[in-house]
């Protein structure tokens, strides 16, 4: 009876000599991991977003989060006139990065996604660019 | 020496000020440090930090508490029974302090040629060559540690809330079952000590294995026995049910605010502290020790306050029929063998 409660003392004992696992948030960043599903990015070739608006990404989209429109260029190429994603409506499942036929969609390590008005919460295509 | 007052010399009354003072500097310094070294070692025990930010390591929590504490809102609950309601924290907070009355922090000292005792309420008795102190002083202390349970039953009744009402009502109770078991495992130190003068006992005590603890088997397991009875005669952990979050809400300082929920707070702590000397007196050797007398002292008493945290960062709070058990068919009949086995032992190692 008063061994499991011995054991107990000593449990407790030791993990007072342990490193606290506290994270000071806003000075400490967690490392998250190489492949953590965060913000979308939409990633560019020749100063241009490289996707083609194959409307792939909003029909695997299990949230229905993505808007796309299809335009045409000046060389007659199909590209994203409007890419909209809606963080409050994304899973973050990353079906879409997946679905991408042409790689123009990677997820980033970005998890802080808080904004003050709601409208702010749809990503248009100029916030989803990769900045270099 | 010089000026006389009422047949007294002049020093008497003026280290006896300096006493008073200073222990209740003591016991108030410890009681707000008590408070950020408990968040701060059940933090780390918990893997986690504890309080910091409030200047270094913390260290200005309790003040920032306090102040914040002073400044909230009064309120007496409309049906409260209102003079009750107000008295109750003092009635709690007073004999939490006045225990240290009685309490040796060292044997004497010598200021300006007069031997000072460093007890509160004693003196030394040039022409006995003794330390005359309160010769009832274990008495005294546990009869101050019953009146300490009144501001609780009062508070608990005063508040008129169910929740209230049932922590007063299981703190008296539970007051009751384990005073008697403390008040039998303090019988094995005046079976060998043979007084009831807290100074003659701790005197008694000196030398390594002198301790009242390691006299005898039948000590040892008496003064741990007398340490548990002791937390829960003080409502902690893991004897908090008067207090009992999960089930009473705060129990019977449910409708406290301001600065009458920190005395309550304080009552706690600085019975906590209370216990934790009158633990050291009676079977830890006071004063004794490789230190300065004091420094032993308050080394011992800091001591059993780390293991009070250590305790209540481990266990969870009993049920009420397990604490109730634990009481009376446990620590009774524990302490009752104890002492038929301290009696026969001291007969036959007289």
């Amino acid at each position: 009876m008063i061994l499991p409660l011995l054991n107990g003392l000593r449990i407790t004992l030791s993990h007072l000599f342990r490193k606290p696992v506290t994270l000071q948030y806003p000075k400490e960043r967690p490392e998250v991991a190489p492949d953590f599903r965060g913000l979308h990015a939409l990633k560019m070739s020749h100063d241009r977003a490289r996707c083609v608006a194959c409307h792939l990404c909003p029909t695997v989209c299990p949230a229905k989060c993505i808007t796309v429109e299809a335009g045409e260029d000046a060389n007659h190429d199909k590209f994203a006139a409007r890419y909209e994603i809606d963080m409050l409506r994304c899973i973050f499942c990353g079906y879409c990065v997946e679905a991408c036929p042409v790689d123009a969609l990677r997820m980033t390590q970005t998890f802080e996604l808080a904004n003050y008005r709601r409208e702010d919460f749809v990503f248009v295509k100029e916030r989803l660019q990769e900045k270099n | 020496m010089g000026y006389e007052i009422l047949g007294l010399p002049l020093i008497y009354y003026i280290t006896m000020v300096a006493k008073t003072v200073a222990v209740f500097v003591f016991v108030l310094l410890t009681v707000a440090y008590a408070t950020w070294a408990e968040r701060k070692l059940i933090g780390h025990m918990q893997v986690r930090i504890g309080p910091k930010r409030v200047g270094p390591y913390g260290l200005l929590q309790p003040i920032a508490d306090g102040l914040k504490l002073f400044f909230k809102e009064e309120i007496v609950p409309a049906q409260a029974s209102r003079f009750a309601f107000l008295i109750a924290p003092l009635v709690a907070l007073v004999p939490a302090f006045i225990s240290f009355a009685v309490i040796p922090f060292g044997d004497t000292v010598t200021i300006a040629g007069y031997q000072v005792p460093l007890q509160i309420a004693s003196v030394y008795d040039g022409t006995s060559m003794r330390v005359l102190d309160i010769n009832v002083g274990v008495l005294y202390i546990l009869a101050m540690a019953s009146v300490g349970v009144y501001g609780i039953v009062l508070a608990g009744w005063a508040s008129n809330s169910k929740y209230s009402l049932l922590g007063g009502l299981r703190s008296s109770a539970q007051m009751i079952s384990y005073e008697l078991a403390a008040g039998l495992a303090i019988i094995l130190v005046f079976m060998s000590s043979e007084t009831l003068s807290l100074h003659k006992i701790v005197a008694e005590q000196a030398g390594l294995f002198g301790w009242n603890i390691f006299r005898n088997p039948f000590m040892f397991a008496g003064g741990i026995i007398f340490f548990i009875c002791s937390l829960a005669e003080i409502n902690r952990t893991p004897f908090d049910l008067p207090e009992a979050e999960t089930e009473l809400v705060s129990g019977f300082c449910t409708e406290y605010s301001s600065m009458k929920y920190a005395m309550f707070f304080m009552a706690e702590y600085a019975n906590m502290v209370t216990v934790c000397a009158v633990t050291t007196t009676l079977f830890l050797g006071g004063w004794h020790g490789p230190f300065p007398p004091v420094v032993n002292f308050v080394a011992k008493v800091y001591g059993l306050i780390f293991v009070c945290m250590w305790i209540r960062a481990t266990y969870p709070r009993y049920r009420y029929d397990q604490l109730m058990r634990l009481g009376w068919k446990v620590f009774l009949p524990a302490t009752l063998l104890l002492i038929c086995g301290n009696a026969v032992w001291l007969l036959v190692f007289p």
